[in-house]
């Protein structure tokens, strides 16, 4: 499904890495680990297209991502370091926005059990500005529950989170790469993610 | 299309109406700048009608760069412009809701409150209709140009500066063309269709390109 071949990303005059090679079937989790500065926000980054590399391929499905362009984003689901919600929007219209910029159709009451599920109820319409770091977390990853993505790039998802939510976010996860999804994801925490296949990528050495 | 489309000019309008200060910031800086001519020039009444149409436009402009800033700076802190870069709706569609947000929250307010400010600088009715109407079609040229420019210094530091010396040398065209309307508005009403032709000209070119090229913009400034 997810293929990189020889893929090369430089900072300024900085090699991140180089000849990376991987390919993700269905199914299939990877883990990219390594130190701080060792490249893994620039790769997730590289692999939704926000990042040019300055040498390498990426294809799904086959084809090169570039030329894929709206049919590959529509596959995809980036939950980068910034939430992504705007906090003068309540939950519920932060992610009624999401969901018809994703082109999923989801309507109010689909909304509202989402947020009640990820442990927001009683929250959905206040300013997401008011609620605490975590919270705000829950909102955005409230869209994993929405989405129809195939491939999951998740950038430390589990920082700000509480003992629940972590617990939640893995069901969520291994229910995704059971029903043949794919994820991509960085974590510095010990998450144990016991399901489906599971392949670690180690940056920087 | 259309649903993507009224999804982001409504969230944009809801946005700017729950902080209510930045739209009245620009309307007011509008007011204030006309207004200080007559003060500084003295209240000659043909001295005012023949610095009245520059003034208003030149002060449209100067307003209308003010609020370009913060037309992708707020969601390009909050993450939220990046996922609209990783949607599957074409990015130009959504820069163009944008816009049309941005316009109708700091350009229509400008064109409302024109016959105020014309009536400081005794402007016939005929004079002043006519600078409504170019105004009209000029501001959304405004927000359409800046866009690309407010696109292309996201996130630099110092961009607004640099956003005035980009954008301010292309907005000339436009209040070239839109205060002459207004002036030979007071010798013959019928000169002014060339005028205004040749602004809803400039806005058919603009509604075309800006958006696409302020996507491609987007797309540069955000790696």
């Amino acid at each position: 499904m997810l293929e990189v071949t020889k893929l090369e990303c430089r900072r300024g005059d900085r090699r991140l890495f180089s000849n990376l090679d991987f390919a993700l079937g269905t199914g299939t989790l990877l883990h990219v680990r390594g130190r701080n500065g060792s490249g893994k926000t620039t790769l997730l980054r590289t692999l939704c297209g926000l990042f040019t590399p300055d040498a390498g391929d990426i294809r799904w499905q086959g084809e090169s991502i570039r030329r894929l362009g709206e049919d590959y984003r529509r596959d995809l689901l980036y939950f980068g370091h910034l939430n992504g919600i705007k906090g003068d929007l309540t939950g519920i219209e932060n992610l009624a926005v999401a969901a018809t910029l994703d082109g999923d159709d989801v309507d109010r009451p689909a909304i509202w059990a989402a947020l009640g599920r990820i442990g927001l109820a009683g929250f959905e319409d206040l300013p997401t500005r008011m609620l605490s770091q975590g919270q705000k977390k829950r909102v955005a990853l409230a869209r994993l529950i929405l989405t129809r993505s195939k491939l999951w790039v998740l950038d430390e998802p589990f920082t700000a989170l509480d003992v629940d939510a972590v617990i939640l976010l893995q069901s969520l996860i291994s229910a995704h790469v059971e029903a043949g999804g794919l994820a991509v994801l960085t974590t510095h925490q010990e998450v144990p993610l016991t399901s489906g296949q599971v392949e670690r990528l180690d940056l920087g050495n | 299309m259309l649903r993507v489309f009224w999804c982001i000019l409504t969230r944009d309008l809801t946005l700017a109406l729950r902080r209510r200060t930045d739209v009245l910031t620009t309307l007011f800086f509008f007011v204030i700048v006309v207004s200080l001519f007559p003060l500084g020039v003295g209240t000659e009444h043909q001295v005012l009608r023949i610095l009245g149409p520059g003034v208003v436009w030149v002060a449209a402009l100067l307003a209308s760069m003010l609020a370009l800033e913060r037309l992708f700076a707020a969601d390009y802190e909050d993450g939220t412009l990046e996922q609209m870069l990783l949607t599957a709706q074409p990015l130009a569609l959504l820069v163009l809701a944008k816009i049309a947000a941005h316009w109708l929250l700091t350009g229509l307010p400008l064109v409302l409150i024109a016959p105020l400010v014309g009536m400081q600088y005794h402007l016939s009715e005929t004079a002043i209709g006519v600078m409504m109407l170019s105004l009209l079609l000029g501001t959304p040229i405004l927000s359409l140009i800046g866009a690309i420019g407010a696109a292309l210094t996201l996130g630099l530091r110092g961009g607004g500066i640099l956003l005035s010396l980009l954008i301010l040398p292309l907005y000339i065209p436009v209040l070239v063309y839109g205060a002459g309307a207004v002036e030979v508005s007071v010798i013959d009403l019928s000169d002014t269709m060339p005028y205004l032709t040749l602004l809803g000209a400039f806005l058919m070119v603009a509604l075309t390109f800006a958006p696409v090229a302020s996507a491609a913009a987007l797309r540069i400034s955000i790696e």
